[in-house]
C-alpha cells in the first residue's frame, strides 16, 4: 500500500491571476524579505485584494529556517487567525509556511515532532497555498519540510502528509529574476529530485513517470535557463520540472544523496541544492555498484546509447558530472574550500547525522557507516566511487 | 538452527541477544531512551492480542520480556499492527518506515525522538531477520 499525493497544480504564464478565484477573508504570506524587495509579496497581495482577501505578512524566514523562526510565524497567525497561509518563495520560505500552519493549527504540537506517523488534524482553521519564486525545491507540491536547529547544527527533515498544499501556484514570471548561480543550485536540487525519486528503492509507478520527465526537462532546460535568464521558454520548463521532480520524488522517496546533503549542509552551511547535488554522483555510484540498474532507464530516456545497462549507467553519471561542470557548479567537497581537518572533525556528525535521515531508508544500497565515511571521502577528493 | 514461534518469549528473548551482540545497533542507537511494547494484534491464526516489551536504552536492549497483562508496564513507546503485517516487516518484505507512514503500522510516543533515530530502526529490523521465525499463517 502507498500512497500519490499532489495539490491542485495552477502552472503556466499568469498562474498567479488564479488567487483572484479564490474565497477566504484573510490570508498570512510566509515569505523572506527579499521576496518583498523584488516585489513578489506585491503581486500576490494584488492577486489577494482582487478576492477580497486581506493579507499580511511575515517576511522573517531566513534561509535554513530554524525552529524558533517557525514558532514566531505561529504566533502571529493565531493573532490574527487567516484562513489562508501562503509561502512565497524558495525552499526556506515555503517548507516554512508548511511548520507555521501546522504549529497554527495545533498550537501543541512542537515544530520538530512534524512528522508522517501521526494524524495532526490540519486544515481546521486554514489552507495553504504555496508559490515557488525558485526552479528547483518543489516544495510548493510536497509534504516535506526542512527546519534548522541551531542548538544541534542540524537540519531535520521533517513534514506530514497533511502539510500537503492545497494550491501550487507554478508561475515562471517568478523564476526570471533568478541569478545564474542560483538557477544552477535549485535546477540540480530538481535533477537531484528525479533521479533519486526514480531510482530509490521506494519507486512507484505513479512517480516514475514524474521523475522520468523531470529528469529529461532538466537536461534539456537547465542549461538554457542558466546561460539566458531571460529565455521564458527555458524558465518556464524548468520552473515546470522543479514541480513534476517534487511530485515524483515525494510520493517515493528522496535517498542517499539528500541524507549526505542534509548532513554536509547543516553542518558547513551550504545551500540545499549545492549541497545535495554535490553528492549526487557519488551517490549514485555507490547504488549502482550495488546492482541498481534504473539509471539506465534514465540514459535512455534522455537519449543516450550504450550496449548494456553497465555502460549506459556509467553514461548517465557522466552526463550529469558533464551537466555540473556546464553549469560551473562544485563537483567536491574540497573544492567548497572546506579543509580536510574540518572535514575530519565534522565527520562523526556528519555520519550520525546522514544515518539518521529519513531519506537514507529509501536508499537501494543502503550504506554502513564504515562505507557512508568512505563515500563523503570520495566526495571530499573528487575520486569516482568504485566500491 | 532451531525456529523460534514469533511472538513468544523465546523470540522477545532472541531479538534481545541479537541487539545486544550487535555493534551497529550499539552505534545506530547509542542516543536511544526509551522502552517499547511491540503490541502483535489478532489476524489470521493468532486469535489474542500479543506484547511484547523491550526496555531500549543506550545501544543496548536491558530488558526484554513477553507480557500477559498490559497495565504491567507503562514504555514510553507503542508500536502496534496486525499479526500479518509484522510478519512482513521481521522478514523484512515491508519496510517498517513504509509500514508506519500508510498506517499498516502505528506508534505513538515521542516523535522528535524517533525522527533523529531512523537508523536504529532499521538495526532493529535486521535483527529480527536474523532470528530464525516460524510463523503461524
Amino acid at each position: 500500500m502507498w500512497f500519490f499525493n499532489s495539490p491542485q497544480v495552477v502552472f503556466g504564464e499568469g498562474a498567479l491571476a488564479y488567487l483572484a478565484q479564490i474565497h477566504g477573508a484573510r490570508a498570512y504570506i510566509i515569505t523572506d524579505a527579499q521576496m518583498v524587495e523584488l516585489g513578489f509579496v506585491e503581486l500576490v497581495t494584488e492577486q489577494l485584494a482582487q478576492a477580497n482577501i486581506q493579507a499580511r505578512v511575515f517576511d522573517q524566514v531566513e534561509p535554513e529556517p530554524s525552529l524558533d523562526t517557525v514558532r514566531r510565524g505561529a504566533a502571529l497567525l493565531r493573532e490574527y487567525e487567516p484562513d489562508w497561509v501562503v509561502g512565497l518563495g524558495g525552499g526556506s520560505p515555503m517548507d516554512a509556511a508548511k511548520a507555521i500552519w501546522a504549529l497554527y493549527e495545533c498550537p501543541d504540537l512542537q515544530p520538530d515532532c512534524i512528522n508522517p506517523l501521526e494524524y495532526l488534524g490540519l486544515g481546521k482553521k486554514a489552507r495553504l497555498i504555496e508559490i515557488a519564486t525558485t526552479s528547483g525545491t518543489g516544495s510548493e507540491v510536497t509534504w516535506a519540510t526542512v527546519l534548522s536547529d541551531p542548538a544541534e547544527n542540524r537540519k531535520l527533515g521533517l513534514g506530514s502528509r497533511e502539510t500537503l498544499a492545497t494550491i501550487a501556484i507554478v508561475d515562471p514570471v517568478f523564476a526570471l529574476k533568478m541569478p545564474p548561480r542560483l538557477t544552477a543550485d535549485t535546477g540540480l536540487d530538481a535533477l537531484t529530485h528525479a533521479i533519486e525519486g526514480y531510482t530509490s528503492s521506494w519507486h512507484n509507478d505513479f512517480s516514475d513517470g514524474m521523475c522520468l520527465k523531470a529528469v529529461d526537462l532538466v537536461f534539456k532546460f537547465l542549461p538554457k535557463a542558466y546561460a539566458d535568464g531571460s529565455d521564458i521558454e527555458a524558465r518556464e520548463k524548468m520552473h515546470n520540472a522543479a514541480a513534476i521532480a517534487g511530485l515524483g520524488f515525494i510520493n517515493s522517496l528522496a535517498a542517499l544523496a539528500h541524507a549526505m546533503g542534509h548532513s554536509f549542509g547543516g553542518a558547513f552551511h551550504i545551500p540545499h541544492g549545492r549541497a545535495v547535488s554535490l553528492f549526487l554522483p557519488y551517490t549514485m555510484e555507490f547504488a549502482a555498484n550495488g546492482g541498481n540498474q534504473r539509471y539506465a532507464d534514465l540514459a535512455r530516456f534522455i537519449g543516450l546509447n550504450g550496449n548494456d545497462d553497465a555502460q549506459l549507467t556509467r553514461q548517465f553519471i557522466a552526463a550529469v558530472r558533464d551537466l555540473q561542470t556546464g553549469l560551473q557548479s562544485h563537483t567536491n567537497v574540497a573544492s567548497l574550500n572546506i579543509a580536510r581537518d574540518d572535514f575530519t572533525r565534522a565527520m562523526p556528525t556528519l555520519l550520525d547525522h546522514a544515518e539518521n535521515d529519513t531519506s537514507i531508508t529509501a536508499n537501494s544500497r543502503v550504506p554502513g557507516r564504515a562505507e557512508l565515511e568512505k563515500v563523503f571521502w570520495y566526495a571530499y577528493e573528487g575520486k569516482p566511487v568504485d566500491f | 538452527m532451531a525456529t523460534i514461534k514469533f511472538g513468544s518469549a523465546e523470540w522477545i528473548q532472541a531479538l534481545h541477544n541479537e541487539l545486544n551482540a550487535s555493534q551497529a545497533y550499539e552505534d545506530a542507537a547509542k542516543n536511544w531512551e526509551g522502552d517499547f511494547y511491540f503490541v502483535v494484534e489478532p489476524d489470521g491464526a493468532l486469535t489474542e492480542t500479543v506484547y511484547l516489551y523491550m526496555d531500549l536504552w543506550h545501544g543496548k536492549s536491558r530488558e526484554a520480556k513477553l507480557v500477559t497483562d498490559p497495565k504491567e508496564k507503562n514504555p514510553a513507546f507503542v508500536m502496534s499492527g496486525k499479526y500479518g503485517k509484522w510478519k512482513l516487516v521481521t522478514q523484512a518484505k515491508l519496510d517498517p518506515i513504509q509500514a508506519l507512514m500508510t498506517g499498516q503500522l502505528k506508534l505513538k510516543g515521542n516523535m522528535t525522538m524517533v525522527m533523529k533515530n531512523v537508523k536504529a530502526a532499521q538495526e532493529i529490523i535486521r535483527a529480527c531477520t536474523r532470528i530464525e521465525t516460524e510463523f503461524e499463517m
